[in-house]
This record gives C-alpha cells, structure tokens and sequence, in this order.
C-alpha cells in the first residue's frame, strides 16, 4: 500500500487518451501472441499472401479477367493460336479456350473470394449472433420459435439449401451472391453463440449485475456479448472460409454473376473443356488457391481463438 | 435498521420451504451485527430480504424491514431499486464468480455508480479511483482484468463495489470465506477500518463464529429459520445461554486447552420443509424436555442485554400461535 502515494500523484491523463493506451497495449499483447503462436503466424502469412495478390491485383494482371490475348507467343498448336496455350513467360498459367490470360484471372479471382467471404461471413455473423443472443438470454417461447426454425435450416443439407436459394433468386450481382451465402449460413453460428450464451448468464456475474438492477439490454451488450465476443470473432473467420467455399461451389455449379470471374468459375469452365485430360494448368493452381486460401483462415481462425478466449489465454 | 418478525418461504418442488420464520433484530448507526448459524439456517436468505433481492420462488410472509423510517418490504419495485446501493450495498459471496472475467475491474466498480447516479463513464472512474485506494488497491490497476488479481485482491474489489454509491449499510454475505487465514484476517480488519472511517452500519455474515468475534459488536445465533439467540458479541462467546450456542462454541478448539478432538453437535440440520414441532432445535438438543417438543419458545429477554429462545429459562414464554396471513411480496 506504501506505492499507492507515489502513482496517485502522477499526472491525470484523459479518459480518452487512457482508453487508447490500454487499446494499444491490448494490441500489442495479441500482436505479440500472434508472433509467437506457429499456426497464426502460418494463417498469417498466408492470409498477408493472397490479401496483398487482391490488393495488388491491377498491377500485377496484364489482362482483365474476360479480355482475350493479342498474342499466340506460347502456342504449341501446329497453327499458332491464342487459346490454350500452356504456361511460358507471357502467360505464367497459360490461357484458356476463350483466350484468357488465366494468370491475370486467378489474380483477379483473389479479390473476389476476399469479398464475398468475408461479406458474407459478416451477414451470417451479424444474424446469427443476433438470433443466439436473443434466443439464449430471453429464453421461453421466443428461444423456441427461433431454434425450431434454427432446427428445420439445420435439418435442410447447407449445400441444397444455398444451391436451391440461390436458383431460386438468381444471383445476378456480387451483392446477391453475398446476400444468399451470409443468409444460409448463420444456423451454426446462432447454435454456437446461443449455448455459449446460456452458460454465460448463468454465471454470478450476470447475477451479480441484475442485482445492481442493470436492465436486459445492458446486461447482454455489457456483460454477456464481451464474454461471447473472442468466441463470435473466431467464428466468423471460420465462416469466412466456409464461405468462400460456398462461393467457389455455387460458382462452379454456374450460381454466379455473369460478370464476375472466381476461382470456382475457372474451375468450372476448366472442366467444361475437359482441361482434366489436356490442359490441366488451367485449373490447378486456381483449386491450389481455394484451397490454401480457406486453409489460412482455417489456420488463423483457430490459432486466434486461443489467443482471445480468455480461459484459453496463458497468463 | 430494525427488522421485525421476518418470515419467508421458498415454494419449491419438493414443498414448501420455511426459510425463515420471526426473526426480529435491529442495527444501529455504526453498528456491526454478526449473522451465525449452520449451512441453510437463513442467514443469506434473509440478507437477500433486506434487499428485497429474493429469488423468484421466494416470498416474504409477513413481518417488516424498516429503514430510516421505511418499510422496505411495502416499497414498490421502483423505490427499493433506489434504495439498493445507495442506502444499503451487500459484499457478494464468491468474489471470484461475481467478476466478469473479460470486463476491467475499474468498469465493474462503476456500473453500480453509473446505473445509480446516471452519470457519465468518466466520472464513475474518478470515484473508483478513490474507491481503489480506499480499499487498499493502487489506483494504476483499474484497467486490469480479474484474473490478474488475487483472491483477497478481488474480495477488495468487491468491497470497493459494495461502497460504490456510499450506503449506509452494509451486507457482508461470507466476506472472508474461500480466503486463507491471512488474508481473512486483512479483509477483516479492512472491514473494521471501513467501518469505523466511513460510519458504516454493517452485517456479517458467517459460519465462522471467530470472525464474528473479531469484527461485530452484536451477534445473533440463528437455526433452522429462527433465531436463538441475540446479545453482545463478547457475552454471547463467554457465557451462552443457548445450548446450541453452546454447542457452537464448544465445537470450537481451544488452543490452550487439551488436545482433544472438538465437540460436535450430534445430529444434522433439520429439514425446513417438514421441521420439527416445538423449538426446532429439541432433537439435538441435551437439555431438551417435554415442554421443548410440544410449545415452541419465543425470543425473550434471559439477561440484560441477551436474548434467547429457549425453555431452560423461566422468562421465555410461548411462541403464540398466528393465524395464518399473507402479506403483500
């Protein structure tokens, strides 16, 4: 207690500027458990990969995904042409039947699974945290009406389901495709959230805040959603990489923007062509990116948890 | 504080619980009482009365809680939720649970004074500042986390909560339970320093009678729901008047004494849903008669400033028999 005298007299610093000392220096402790952690740091790097690829993509692809190649430069066709040529130094990933530089689309594919996964990641975790905060904390007939229809979504297979949806409304732009992904795919997330939730109220605290006569709102936006949060963000970026795999499937079975060219797009038009058998570089490394890029988040996703979970958090 | 004939039922499954039934105390200003009894006599329950926090199962029967003045068991909804911390706070058993382990302890302390006050954030802050240093914590740790605390750090912070809002009164519901002996005896004697600086009227509750007597002026025996017996805290432990303070008392070692084993008191707590007739004490009792099983012994005074609740004394009559009324929750 000999100490308390000497901080007390320590300059008075703004609630503000105090706030954002402990934010930095709560971000630095992460910043810090990432380095350390094997797993985040590998999800990381992958992720900084493909992030800088879609950031960079207008430098890095010569072409637009949809325009044709001038030149037949790499042709082994006995009559040089512009289609499928296989990889060479003009076209790293050689072009396709339509002559498309597949390098330039792969690069620009990168930006559009970023988007859609992490769009539609947000609304299934947006709805689905909203649904489990409410259906665990209020509990009675409005818990029952929304996980017995939790239970029939969950009950449907994911995938027919989205594919049904997505048939159904037709995907016509980014934001559709967006809007049927995320709304599809937040059943799993109100389960996680809501049993978290339930277990959560039933601890002193929340008991202790009643008490202090804290109403219902406060409770579960002060009390019981911080304690849901590491929980809520980790799923999210597993949601992002199931999302992106819903993405690529729905674009593969033709679910897509017509505009748009993803990697499930190559893939499809790929075996279209039968590139299997002939032109395999046409779709190996666009099924390589779906599947590290899903594989970094998976990483990420985990490793993070364990790093903001404060029960799981080392001392 | 007085509280007079208090009873309370808990309706549950099994029956009806009789948690606690005519007890009747008082605190005066500056006043610590001792609440003492075993496991389920009614102590917490009627803490939990005063601050008309009972769980939804249980109910006030009848008798009254008055404080400067009021009634607190006739307050409306709204009015006892201004009472609650600013006049009367409670210290909350098991401060390790009553934590919320993702949000600063700083932010916990304030909650009761922004709720209460409807002031800003940052002015709840500058009290629990004072708060801290107040309970003997540096103020440099108001952003830290429960889990970086200590076991008697964090009962600290839950008496810094506790005094939130500067009540009158205070509940203390098992404050040192869970700690080590060295830091009971720190906890206590903050307790004690609070007390005396602040003018706190305060009730402790324990199992524990030694913390009773290191820290109340007052204490009140209670078994089975009812009270037994009542006095000054040093009359009580010397000289018992009740045999199951008695008991009590002599279960305890002493350390000069002989090496022997403590005494017991032979039997277990009876059940309130079905409790004995006549004093609920009787079928452990040694001293009991045939008296002690038909009647039911009322509070009386036995010496000057004592209160029992047993036969063996001449002044204690019977508990009169009251029609059964209910009174509002």
């Amino acid at each position: 207690m000999g100490a308390t005298e000497v901080v007390t007299k320590k300059p008075t610093i703004s609630p503000l500027e105090a706030t954002l000392r402990v934010a930095w220096k709560r971000a630095k402790q992460v910043g810090t458990q990432i380095y350390h952690s094997r797993n985040a740091m590998a999800g990381l790097i992958i992720l900084l990969f493909f992030a800088s690829l879609a950031i960079a993509a207008p430098w890095l692809a010569p072409y637009r995904p949809t325009q044709p190649v001038a030149d037949a430069t790499c042709s082994t066709l006995q009559v040089p042409a512009t289609y499928l040529q296989p990889p060479c130094p003009a076209h790293p990933l050689g072009t396709n039947y339509f002559s498309n530089d597949i390098y330039s689309q792969v690069i620009w594919g990168t930006q559009i699974s970023f988007i859609v996964g992490i769009a539609s990641a947000v609304v299934a975790t947006v709805v689905g945290t909203a649904v489990g905060l409410i259906s665990g904390y209020v509990g009675g007939w409005i818990d029952e009406v929304l996980m017995r229809f939790n239970d029939v979504i969950l009950s449907i297979p994911w995938l027919v389901l989205m594919i049904v949806v997505a048939a159904k409304v037709g995907v016509v732009d980014l934001t559709g495709l967006i809007l049927v992904i995320g709304l599809t795919g937040w059943s799993v997330t109100a389960r996680v959230i809501r049993s978290q939730v339930l277990s959560i109220k039933e601890r002193m605290f929340v008991e202790r805040a009643k008490m202090l006569g804290a109403p219902s709102s406060r409770i579960l936006v002060r009390h019981i959603f911080p304690n849901a949060f590491p929980l809520i963000f980790a799923n999210t970026i597993l949601t992002v990489a199931v999302s992106i795999l819903s993405e690529s499937v729905l674009a593969f079975l033709g679910l897509r923007p017509p505009e748009t060219v993803s990697w499930g797009r190559i893939i499809a038009e790929a075996i279209d062509n039968a590139a299997v058998l002939y032109n395999a570089w046409w779709l190996i490394v666009p099924g390589l990116c779906i599947v590290f890029l899903v594989f970094g988040f998976y990483l990420f996703g985990y490793a993070l948890d364990e790093i903001l979970n404060p029960r799981l958090r080392r001392r | 504080m007085e509280v007079e004939d208090l009873s309370i039922e808990y309706t549950t499954q099994a029956g009806t619980v009789r948690a606690v039934q005519g007890v009747s105390f008082e605190v005066g200003e500056g006043e610590a009482l001792g609440l003492a009894g075993e496991s389920g006599c009614g102590k917490t329950t009627t803490a939990l009365a005063i601050m008309r926090l009972l769980p939804y199962n249980g109910k006030i029967l009848r008798g009254e809680i008055r404080f400067n003045g009021r009634n607190l068991v006739k307050l409306s909804e709204r009015s006892i939720q201004r009472v609650r911390w600013a006049d009367i706070s409670i210290i909350f058993q098991g401060a390790m649970n009553s934590l919320n382990p993702v949000r600063n302890i700083g932010y916990q302390i304030a909650e009761p004074i922004i709720l209460h006050e409807k002031v800003e954030e940052p002015v709840a802050m500058k009290r629990v500042g004072e708060l801290l240093e107040l309970v003997g914590i540096n103020r440099e740790r108001i952003r830290d986390y429960p889990h970086e605390f200590s076991g008697g750090m964090r009962q600290r912070v839950m008496i810094a909560m506790a005094l939130a809002c500067n009540p009158k009164l205070v509940i203390a519901d098992e404050p040192v339970t869970a700690l080590d002996v060295m830091i009971q005896a720190q906890i206590l004697e903050l307790l004690e320093r609070l007390r005396r600086d602040l003018h706190l009227s305060m009730i402790l509750i324990s199992h524990d009678l030694s913390v009773m007597a290191e820290t109340c002026d007052k204490v009140a025996i209670m078994y089975g729901g009812k009270m037994m017996e009542l006095g000054k805290t040093v009359d009580v432990f010397t000289d018992a008047k009740h045999p199951y303070t008695q008991g009590l008392v002599a279960a305890f070692p002493d350390i000069r004494g002989q090496r022997t084993m403590p005494a017991s008191i032979p039997g277990d707590v009876p059940s309130l849903i079905n409790p004995p007739t006549g004093c609920v004490f009787h079928p452990r009792c040694k001293f009991a008669f045939d008296r002690c099983t038909a009647a039911e012994p009322a509070l009386a005074e036995v010496t000057p400033g004592r209160q029992a609740a047993c036969f063996l004394y001449p002044q204690v009559s019977e508990v009169m028999q009251r029609a059964v009324t209910t009174a509002a929750p």
